[in-house]
């Protein structure tokens, strides 16, 4: 598809299907970010392999104070323990964040989501291409016409790398820290090296996930805050945009 | 209101009827099957019932891994305690000879057990890893009597669902369902890698539910009560357990 057929398609820029999930989305990883870090907080050391606790050598720990004393944090208090709820919460969002996708999956292939929107143009297809893309944002360009309206091969190839790369990883790894799920997948766990490498895979995983969200957000507020959230929120029609 | 938008209104009145009788339903079968945690009310009840429900769908007789004996961690680790209380000090001077173990409730024959009558039961041998919520793990060889055998000698009856298990210190107990309680794996544990339980894992006697995070490993265990409603009993909803804030099923 090319720019110019995007341009004549006068519905919302984005599905009621892509508002709705993405805003489910949204909640959902904000609780599963406070939590996990929350879950963090209770064991902030992190090793490879099967087993690890606090008297072997971490592959590395972060240095914030524990909500355990026996952890050597190197601070000389420990922070209450929050980690029923954070354990509740956690595993109801990530419910939530898996039927959510599903429905995303499901309907996305339906309606040709992926082809139509994510998958780059045949045009596009070439390194010059995305060097092209790469060049513009260096010098800050504002994005032409055709870019308000679709996206560019970068951010098809990063959305692409998120929905079905960074997403299925984080949940596979979660679930490879759950021994009930272990015992009865135990591939799942022991192709990623072992639970204590699946914990440590899980925490950088979810790391790019928020270096993703803030250069998600940081582009959204480069390119104009309202636009992008009533186009997010109630589809916002391009012909009645155009005064804006 | 024209045509099509009563159309949708009926069409939206029938689906949401079917959805509201289809949850009703659903739930019905999912009590009947044992699909719903004692802690499913609330505002996390709808995803703890998810992950209850899918674990027993799918992994209800499933085995935790075992590992190579290679795989034994050179230091396994303790994690905190409260120091024991007199009763306690008072029956490890005797070498843990008057340690019992009572088995009560829905059983035929409530029986008190010595370390000594638990030894006369099949020994199972299990090396699996203690998986702490914090995060942190080891494996460790796990030698004892499977729960199983100490409950069918005692007679499970029929209608029950639930084991509550308690230790000699006060206010620590928790409770499994009857799959979990009868699971091959789930282990009374006297002897740990090359000699007895050391009183830091649990010594003389420790509940090793290895399918379930380590705080439903239980230590110093006392008294086993078979029941048909965890009620009064689930850590998770008591403000008295240990486990209280903690999620009552720790499969995940």
């Amino acid at each position: 598809m090319s720019p110019a057929d995007s341009l004549s398609n006068q519905g919302p820029r984005h599905t009621a299907l892509v508002r709705i999930t993405h805003w489910i989305t949204v909640l959902s990883f904000a609780a599963l970010l406070v939590t996990g870090i929350e879950l963090i907080i209770s064991h902030p050391r992190f090793y490879w392999g099967e087993v690890g606790h606090s008297q072997m050598s971490p592959l590395f720990r972060i240095p914030i104070p524990s909500s355990r004393s026996t952890v050597p944090s190197g601070y000389g208090y420990v922070l209450p323990d929050q980690n029923g709820w954070s354990r509740y919460l956690h595993f109801e969002a990530a419910w939530a964040l898996l039927i959510t996708g599903l429905v995303y999956l499901v309907f996305g292939l339906r309606t040709r989501h992926f082809r139509k929107n994510l998958f780059p143009a045949p045009p596009d297809r070439t390194w010059s291409a995305v060097a092209r893309v790469i060049a513009k944002h260096l010098r800050l360009a504002p994005p032409d016409e055709a870019e308000a309206r679709t996206y560019n091969v970068l951010q098809r190839v990063t959305y692409l790398f998120v929905v079905f790369v960074l997403f299925p990883l984080v949940i596979w790894t979660g679930l490879a820290m759950s021994p009930s799920f272990n015992s009865s997948f135990p591939w799942a766990v022991n192709v990623l090296g072992g639970r204590q490498s699946a914990r440590t895979l899980h925490f950088l995983i979810s790391l790019s996930l928020v270096v993703f969200l803030f250069i998600h957000v940081a582009m959204i507020v480069l390119t104009g805050f309202a636009t992008r959230m009533r186009e997010m929120i109630i589809g916002a029609d391009p012909v009645s945009q155009e005064g804006t | 209101m024209n045509k099509i938008s009563r159309r949708k209104f009926v069409t939206a009145g029938i689906a949401t009827a079917a959805g509201v009788s289809g949850l009703a339903v659903a739930s019905k079968l999912a009590q009947r099957y044992g699909l719903v945690p004692p802690d499913s009310r609330g505002i996390f009840g709808p995803g703890e019932t998810l992950s209850y429900a899918a674990h027993r769908l799918f992994s209800r007789n499933s085995l935790a891994r075992e590992f190579p004996r290679s795989m034994i961690s050179k230091v396994p680790f303790a994690n905190a305690t409260d120091p024991p209380d007199d009763e306690f000090k008072r029956l490890q001077s005797g070498g843990f000879a008057d340690w019992r173990l009572s088995v009560e409730g829905m059983v035929a024959h409530p029986v008190s057990l010595s370390l000594s009558d638990l030894k006369t039961f099949p020994v199972r041998s299990q090396i699996t890893e203690v998986v702490c919520e914090e995060g942190w793990s080891y494996v460790a060889e796990w030698i004892g009597t499977p729960l199983h055998e100490v409950l069918k000698a005692s007679g499970v009856l029929p209608q029950a669902r639930y084991l509550v298990y308690f230790s000699i210190q006060p206010d620590w107990w928790d409770s499994i369902d009857i799959d979990d309680a009868l699971h091959p794996q789930t282990l009374l544990t006297y002897a740990m890698n090359d000699g007895d339980l050391p009183v830091s894992f649990g010594g003389p006697l420790r509940l090793r539910v290895p399918r379930q995070l380590g705080y439903k490993s239980v230590k110093f265990v006392t008294r086993l009560v078979v029941t048909d409603s965890a009620k009064g009993y689930v850590g998770a909803i008591d403000p008295k357990s240990p486990n209280y804030g903690y999620s009552w099923y720790a499969g995940i």
